[in-house]
């Protein structure tokens, strides 16, 4: 599904905020992505969206490679990925439901389907009252929750998400996760970038641990199996 | 159509807010100098075929004690195949034409003025002129036989240079528009860089991003195209009233040719709105298109 070989990245002429990343995310997987700030998971999560090229090595996403995928075809492959933001990017002038609407406009679906489906999945996050709001009048924990309704309203096969949890109390922070948990049972793709020790813990999922741009937790799983 | 929903919020930029304007002044200009273009056209349309089909002969007065060559003339005149009639000027209709320049005190007679004889061919078989013009000289020495030709020559060559000028000028008119658009198009991305890479990031195509720009475009350059063509028809309009006849001294005169544009020229004009809406909206397009490409 997602597959790196020794992949660098670094921004303009700066100095590589990532280096020899390795990894191979199965199909169906739930990984959360941790380390400190500063780390490199951003980066690491915008190579996977397709925000960013990398420096040197290989991507390889839902088994193309990246680099030879005609520029044309990358916005059929953008669509297959959710991306919640950290800095939750909705459109300002846009109301809840149309900001969540998007991807599906951009996938060309009719407005009957897109207002059942966008409805729908806004009361399951609590904000059917808040259709019509623009993001300006939500609190930090309602917009966060819309900028994963817009996530995971086209139902992609790999959802990554930038500290989704930041901003709500604990109660929505599980039941946020138990969302991403279902959808990862009907088969989408989690990486969750995170600094909450306590969810990752409780949820017990794979861990990718990035220090100073190198995953080091897998090279210390794979020495160990080496 | 015009007022589909538009993910970017580009009817807020203020960057667009002059564009109509701009636009409009340049439809207006444009449809000047285009209307001038045909209004010309059709003058030397309209002279050529009146002149076509005249000739005039200018027979120099008798030497003293000499008969009239002028009876032989329209003799020769009326006697050759293609020449539907010959009539010569009368003295009265004469002394008229010098009259603004040398009053009525002298007659035609004191001034041993040429007699004008005003000839009429028939355009589908013409006489040969270059032969006509022998035999004249050799029936009255020094008689000319003036087709118009030079003097209608010398105004189409002026009327088309004065085209020329005036679709150079629409042309660079044109081009302005094309670089005004493309600098209010790469304002508005940059102004909302933000909102273009959130929907390309979420898997829009290039398509979806430039058709809200075009959109945009297509509108404003519309809006404002029809504004300059209301300018341009007000401008004509009252150019017409300004330059129409005039009762002077007695008599009609209009001060400036007649600025009627034909039925088949107001088309032309109109479409001038429709031609820069369309450049805007393609200027647009291509601007966004080539900005996306630098986009991973």
């Amino acid at each position: 599904m997602v597959r790196f070989e020794n992949v660098g990245m670094r921004y303009g002429a700066g100095p590589e905020v990532l280096r020899d990343i390795t990894m191979d995310l199965a199909a169906g997987s739930f990984h959360f992505l941790t380390g400190p700030s500063g780390a490199g998971k951003t980066s690491l999560l915008k190579l996977m969206y397709l925000a960013e090229r990398p420096s040197r090595g290989l991507i390889s996403l839902f088994g193309r490679d990246i680099a030879t995928t005609p520029r044309r075809e990358l916005p059929a492959i953008r669509r297959k990925i959710g991306v919640v933001f950290q800095d939750f990017r909705l459109i300002d002038h846009l109301s809840a439901f149309d900001n969540v609407a998007l991807p599906l406009r951009v996938a060309g679906l009719g407005e009957e389907q897109i207002h059942e489906h966008v409805t729908e999945l806004l009361r399951w996050v609590g904000l059917a009252d808040k259709l019509n709001a623009r993001p300006a009048t939500l609190s930090g924990g309602q917009q966060q929750r819309v900028a994963i309704a817009r996530a995971v309203i086209g139902r992609p096969s790999l959802l990554l998400a930038d500290e989704p949890t930041g901003n709500v109390d604990d109660e929505m922070a599980l039941r946020l996760l138990r969302l991403f948990e279902e959808m990862n049972k009907l088969g989408t793709t989690l990486v969750i970038a995170t600094h909450n020790e306590a969810l990752v813990t409780r949820f017990g999922h794979a861990r990718l641990h990035l220090e100073n741009g190198e995953l080091t937790q897998l090279r210390a799983r794979e020495r160990q199996a080496g | 159509m015009l007022r589909r929903r538009l993910d970017i919020p580009l009817n807020r930029d203020g960057s667009v807010r002059f564009l109509p304007w701009i636009i409009a002044l340049m439809v207006y200009l444009a449809g000047l100098a285009l209307s001038g273009t045909l209004v010309l056209q059709a003058a030397l349309d309209h002279w050529n075929r009146s002149l076509t089909g005249t000739l005039t002969v200018q027979v120099p007065p008798a030497e003293a004690g000499a008969p009239d060559p002028l009876p032989a003339v329209l003799a020769l005149l009326r006697g050759t195949p293609g020449v539907v009639s010959a009539e010569p000027l009368t003295r009265a209709a004469t002394a008229k034409l010098i009259e603004p320049w040398l009053g009525s005190a002298l007659t035609p007679e004191e001034l041993a003025l040429p007699r004008l004889v005003d000839l009429r061919i028939d355009p589908a078989a013409p006489p040969d002129l270059a032969a006509l013009r022998t035999r004249l000289a050799a029936a009255a020495p020094g008689a000319a036989l003036d087709d118009h030709r030079l003097w209608l020559d010398r105004l189409a060559a002026l009327v088309m240079s004065i085209e020329a000028t005036a679709l150079a000028i629409v042309a660079l008119i044109g081009g302005a528009a094309v670089l005004t658009v493309v600098f209010t198009t790469r304002a508005g991305l940059a102004v909302h860089h933000a909102v273009i890479e959130v929907l390309h990031l979420i898997g829009a195509r290039d398509g979806y991003i430039a058709a809200q720009f075009q959109r945009q475009a297509l509108e404003l350059g519309l809006r404002g195209g029809l504004v300059g063509l209301l300018l341009t028809v007000l401008t004509l309009v009252g150019i017409g009233h300004a330059g129409a006849a005039t009762a002077l001294f007695g008599e009609d005169v209009r001060l400036l040719p007649s600025l009627r544009l034909a039925l088949w020229q107001w088309p032309l004009l109109a479409a001038l709105p429709l031609a820069a809406a369309v450049i805007a909206m393609l200027t647009a397009r291509f601007t966004v298109l080539r900005a996306l490409k630098r986009m991973p």
